[in-house]
């Protein structure tokens, strides 16, 4: 195919209608290792354009889809989760581990074991005001085709520049579209099929691979893990399932874009990736929800399972809707994502997040195997009201296992950013190595940028590095920039996106791009 | 083309912090003039205040680019009237290439001018090509802008983006400082090379050895914020005799 | 529903409270609100038991010392050379000595040094010496901490030192915490205030000693006031009995262009935390807050340190060192804040550890709250083996391996055991050190550091 296709969650869509514009303009973007335009150059010479201009004030993706909705009364209890059950068909075993995962959290309610031990501030949730189901109607069995597909949902993906006809596709990336409660439409899952791989809905692989989801489920993150772990355990609808088989490297990137659309719905997808011996997998996860007065709550969990000599890499660009200016509504994104590395096993985290008014996530490597390797890259970014709270938890079991961390926070407004990160060296974790960088950058002085390292050995043949830092843009460097034409609001952003360069290379080029957008946006306001 | 009209300039916020006290000059188009100073003349502030630096404060008289006052002009406005100032101290800005750095700043000027932007192919084009003529290190141009560099790969970088940008007053800024003779060839033969009937220059030195290579229109000796003498080339061989003791006894009186 | 659990070992002190007060219903009225405050704060708070989401007692299992009963207003005798034999001395400086909690005239060695009050707190407090009433439990007591509550609540005697403006007290001034050896476990509430002068130079040696044999608490609480132009050199010298617990407090107020440098040699009981807070609380203040843990056995040991920067221009630097072996555990818990107000702010922290057995455990965090923009703050752990190469050499000069080691270990305690200046201290501390080594090889399997 000569024309690659740019998927853009800017509210806007690349469409193919060649030398309307200029590939230049994005070079200030660019983060190919080498000389940035060669590589790009030679492998595509066509010209991108597209319907409107990138820089807008307002968070983009805040549009309503109007679609009929088959709600679940609202609150929580035993029968939601009979019901949600139900509604998806799900065997007696299923049920079973999420009433005990319900029956968990209602003790952990109890004891009112919500953590509070992040530096995020929010009003109490209440569960009870929550619908734990929010399906377009018609949807609760997954479309067979996407001829069973409401054509607003189409629309709804088709402007988040997610396409889902096979024609019109994203070149090389499948994609699990995931809309409210349910996956909506999966792409080249026959393609996929014909290697073995399986991608799917989990709704899906929970009919069609039982005795896989039924191995794997809730081995990295039980139904106890946290207060947040459990309830998604109880009530989770939806969300992705991967399975690569041993050997098989998967030949193009799988996405999942989550769209949480009603109001007053939380969002609790579950995903599980599993890389048998020797695969490898790329999986992209995108995300964002219209733009609401009233928060809410997303609470998912993510399961990734390396086995040996696997190796699975996960990009997340996360970019809920983060709440007005004066920081009312916003999505509260409590998430637990782990992965499990055994024998030369490889985990890599990347996440870029802009969204969201809060931020609660550490995905983690429990470096299990010998010689696995863990890795965490973050830009977080917060502006106005924004506050995350977000880091890694690398847990050192197996020999010589390795890690490294990342972590690039960047608070504007009156935001507050901590990174949060667990280091954990276990007895019989000889050898085992760690990396920690984490480099904290404020803009203005109304903001918060924090750090909280977790530094714990058990074994003295470790080795352990870790170093901060705490910067802001120099005057120094905006006045070079500047004297070479460059406005204050582009010097900014080119200062912002090369310190934060040492993550976005590690994002598939595509979301490298939108990565840098996304920070361009949502940082307007807070410079120039 | 460049006209100061007794121009005052202190330190941001500090009080008695004057460093300018009444400077007048005019360079003509297609004009190369040198300032000369000793140490805390103000020479690196003039430069840095023609291009808008945030630390200092104009507090009385004017600097005209082509007759317009470009005095509540932001540094980027100046650098797309053609300005450009190469840095003494070029700051490191991590992450960011010198590729994507210059392209971004051609394509700002492009659109503050309503030009059309250069074509990334045309821009790599005459990118590899300047590379070349300065002879920077192309493994340099693939790291951060500045980070890590010397000193002499900073001004080498410094010229490499005065050959891109083409600007129509070159502000030279103690570019001469840090560099061996080669070197210092190399930003003499950049700037002879781009010496034209369109362009001017205001070098900007310590020392007379730059001048060995470029020769000059005009030179000025600035002491104590002032211009105390101008001259021919001959100026400035004085300068390389006698230092600039004299001179700061004149000043000294005038003050 | 919430099912309230009760604070934790509060009726474990009730009536020794009750009592306390009762005997000490004449004290002054100030006096008498502050203990009152401080007991309804640690009876709402118990000895933190919980560790689960307690971000301060995370890494410190406190339920074996709430198990413990500890009698009160028990006291013994000590003689002088008791007190030599386990602590630095020298006849020069002016010694300050406190015994289970009670400021002891006969053993303490005052010069009459010009600018200086030194002595009893229970007879500061009686008399109204300077501002005392003002500055008691004014830096700790009032805060929702259990251990400075329960002490405060039990003020009552202990040491004073004022020094006078513009004084410069030419010998340290050394104040010894001896918890004597008398039968039966006891709680004693050590207090010192240190009340420094504009632009006074004084050399502060704060020492704890145990000369009992069974398990001993001892809460100390210290508060430092530093004012503008002020310089105190801290030192802290911890050594209890392996069966005590020593959860000892700093606080320390810091105005205008003052300087506080404190170093810790910590190397005692079974659970030991040094927790250490300054507030640089005016512009150009600093402070620098270095120490050195031993552990062994199955001893812990935490430094608490934190810093907050509540004015701009101040300057922080945090920097531990530990070695540990056995199966013991050490904490670093570094915390510096820089408040919106405190541009210009400058803090660093580090911490090092050398783990010489596979059974030891040691847990880092050291974190940075920062809400101003013009702050350079860095805190850096770097780590790796205990050189094998060096040891290698050492041993192919003909240096057997054990004693290889200890110079290795030696090396790396070194450059905090140079900071003691005070040539009897430093000797103090030095020998501690290397009585201490062969016992951390004893029980050394591995050498690495982290």
């Amino acid at each position: 195919m000569g024309f690659k296709l740019i998927p853009d969650r800017m509210g806007q869509v690349y469409v193919f209608a060649p030398f309307e514009f200029n590939i230049s303009d994005l070079a200030p973007y660019f983060f190919t290792t080498d000389h940035p335009s060669r590589s790009y150059l030679l492998t595509n010479q066509n010209t991108i354009s597209r319907e409107s201009d990138l820089s807008g004030r307002e968070y983009k993706w805040g549009f309503v889809t109007d679609v009929e909705t088959d709600l679940a009364p609202k609150g929580l209890s035993e029968d939601i989760v009979r019901l949600i059950s139900s509604k998806k068909g799900e065997p007696e075993w299923l049920l079973e581990w999420r009433l005990k995962a319900y029956r968990h959290w209602v003790k952990l309610a109890e004891a009112e074991a919500e953590p509070t031990w992040s530096m995020i501030d929010y009003p109490g949730i209440d569960y009870q005001d929550i619908y734990y189901y929010a399906a377009p109607k018609g949807m609760n069995e997954a479309p067979k085709s996407l001829d069973d597909v409401d054509p607003e949902m189409l629309e709804t993906f088709e402007k988040l520049g997610i396409p889902l006809q096979e024609r019109a596709a994203l070149a090389g990336v499948a994609v699990d579209a995931v809309f409210d409660s349910v996956s909506v439409a999966t792409t080249m899952e026959k393609q996929l099929g014909e290697l073995g791989i399986i991608f799917c809905s989990f709704g899906n692989a929970v009919k069609n691979h039982p005795d896989l989801v039924k191995k794997y489920l809730g081995t990295v993150v039980p139904y106890t893990d946290n207060f947040f772990a459990s309830l998604n355990a109880a009530v989770f609808t939806d969300g992705s399932f991967v399975y690569i088989p041993p050997g098989v490297r998967c030949p193009i990137e799988l996405m999942t874009y989550f769209r949480i659309n009603t109001e007053g719905s939380g969002q609790f997808e579950r995903t599980l990736i599993i890389a048998d011996e020797g695969a490898y997998v790329s999986y992209l996860e995108g995300c964002t929800a219209p733009f609401r007065k009233s928060s809410q709550l997303h609470a998912a969990t993510v399961e990734l399972i390396a086995l040996d000599d696997s190796e699975i890499k996960y990009s997340t660009i996360q970019n809920w809707f983060p709440g007005t200016k004066d920081g009312e509504g916003g999505v509260y994104n409590f998430v637990t994502k782990r992965g499990r590395a055994d024998k030369n096993a490889k985990i890599s985290w990347t996440q870029v997040e802009t969204g969201s008014a809060i931020t609660w996530k550490y995905p983690s490597v429990i470096l299990k195997g010998d010689n696995s390797v863990g890795e965490f890259f973050s830009v977080a970014l917060t502006n106005n009201h924004q506050q995350a709270d977000t880091g890694t938890k690398m847990i050192h079991i197996g020999k010589n296992t390795k890690s490294t961390i990342v972590s690039k926070g960047i608070s504007a407004g009156k935001g507050n950013n901590t990174y949060r990160g667990q280091v954990l060296i276990m007895p019989g974790a000889e050898n085992a190595v760690n990396h920690t960088q984490c480099d904290s950058l404020l803009i203005g002085d109304q903001c918060g940028a924090h750090t909280v390292p977790y530094i714990e050995v058990r074994n003295p043949t470790a080795r352990l590095e870790h170093e901060a830092s705490t910067s802001k843009v120099s005057d120094e460097q905006l006045f070079y920039l500047m004297a070479r034409g460059l406005s204050e609001e582009e010097a900014h952003h080119m200062i912002i996106t090369g310190w934060s360069r040492e993550v976005f290379k590690e994002l598939p080029f595509e979301f490298a791009l939108e990565a840098a957008q996304l920070l361009k946006v949502s940082l307007e306001g807070a410079v120039g | 083309m460049l006209e100061i009209k007794n121009l005052h300039a202190s330190v941001l916020d500090i009080d008695d912090s004057e460093i300018l006290k009444g400077i007048d000059l005019k360079v003509g188009k297609g004009e190369v003039h040198a300032i000369m100073g000793p140490n805390g003349s103000g020479k690196s502030t003039l430069a840095n205040v023609l291009m808008g630096r945030f630390d200092y404060v104009v507090t009385e008289g004017d600097v005209l680019i082509d007759g317009n006052s470009i005095l509540k002009l932001r540094p980027d406005q100046r650098a797309h009237l053609g300005m450009f100032l190469a840095f003494q101290y070029p700051a490191e800005i991590p992450g960011v290439r010198p590729w994507q750095f210059l392209k971004a700043a051609l394509d700002s000027k492009a659109d503050a001018n309503g030009e059309d932007k250069m074509s990334v192919r045309n821009f790599s084009k005459l990118f590899d090509e300047k590379i070349e003529a300065v002879g920077i290190n192309p493994n340099l141009v693939k790291r951060s802008l500045n980070e890590g560099f010397s000193g002499g790969e900073k001004k080498r970088n410094e010229m490499l983006q005065l050959e891109v940008l083409q600007p129509s007053l070159a502000i030279l800024d103690e570019t001469d400082s840090g560099l061996d003779v080669d070197a210092l060839r190399i930003v003499a033969e950049g700037v002879n090379s781009m010496r034209s009937p369109e362009r001017s220059f205001v070098v900007v030195t310590h020392y007379q050895r730059l001048l060995n290579y470029i020769t000059p229109d005009v030179v000025h000796i600035l002491v104590k914020g002032k211009i105390v003498k101008t001259g021919g080339p001959e100026l400035a061989l004085e300068v390389e005799k006698d230092g600039y003791k004299q001179y700061m006894a004149e000043a000294e009186v005038n003050a | 529903m919430t099912t309230a659990t009760l604070p934790a070992a509060v009726g474990k002190y009730s009536e020794a409270f009750a009592s306390f007060a009762e005997a000490n219903s004449d004290a002054p009225e100030w006096l008498k609100a502050v203990r009152s405050q401080a007991w309804a704060t640690f009876s709402e708070l118990g000895i933190p038991v919980k560790r689960r989401g307690n971000e301060l007692w995370k890494y410190t299992d406190l339920r074996p010392l709430a198990a413990l009963d500890f009698e009160h207003g028990i006291g013994g005798s000590v003689s002088l050379d008791e007190i030599k034999a386990a602590g630095p001395w020298d006849d020069a400086w002016d010694t300050v000595v406190v015994v289970d909690g009670v400021f002891s005239a006969e053993l303490s060695n005052l010069q009459g040094t010009a600018g200086l009050t030194a002595g009893s707190l229970a007879e500061a407090i009686s008399s109204g010496t300077g501002d005392i009433e003002t500055q008691l439990a004014s830096l700790a007591g009032r805060e929702e901490y259990a251990f400075t509550a329960l002490s405060t609540a039990f003020v009552d005697d202990g040491a004073y030192v004022a020094i006078a403006d513009d004084a410069d007290p030419a010998t340290p001034i050394h104040v010894v915490f001896v918890t004597s050896n008398a039968s039966g476990s006891r709680a004693s509430y050590p207090r010192l205030l240190v009340d420094a002068g504009a632009n006074t130079l004084a050399v502060i040696i704060e020492t704890h000693i145990n000369l009992a044999e069974s398990a001993q608490l001892s809460l100390p609480v210290v508060e430092v006031f530093a004012k503008p132009g002020a310089t105190v050199r801290h030192y802290r010298v911890q050594m209890e009995n392996e069966l005590s617990y020593h959860l000892g407090t700093i606080r320390v107020h810091q105005l205008d262009d003052s300087s506080f440098n404190s170093t810790t040699f910590a190397v005692g009981a079974v659970i030991a935390r040094n927790d250490i807070h300054t507030q640089l609380d005016a512009p150009g203040a600093s402070c620098t807050l270095h120490g050195l843990y031993m552990t062994s056995g199955t001893q812990q040991q935490d430094q608490e340190i934190s810093t907050t920067h509540a004015k701009p221009h101040c300057t922080s630097k945090q920097f531990y060192k530990g070695i540990l072996s056995g199966k013991s555990h050490a904490v670093f818990s570094g915390k510096v804040v820089v408040e919106r107000d405190a541009q210009k702010s400058d803090a660093t922290q580090k911490d090092l550890n050398l783990l010489l057995s596979r059974g030891a455990e040691i847990d880092a965090k050291p974190s940075l709250e920062i809400y101003a923009d013009d702050v350079t703050a860095a805190h850096g752990a770097t780590a790796g083996h205990v050189d094998r190469d060096t040891l290698f050499y050492l041993q192919s000069r003909g240096v057997d391996e054990e004693a290889a080691k200890a110079i290795l270990i030696r090396g790396f305690a070194a450059e905090m055991l140079d900071e003691f200046k005070p040539k009897a201290l430093y000797e103090f501390v030095e020998r501690v050190t290397d009585e201490r080594i062969p016992v951390l090889l004893a029980e050394s399997d591995a050498l690495g550091t982290a």
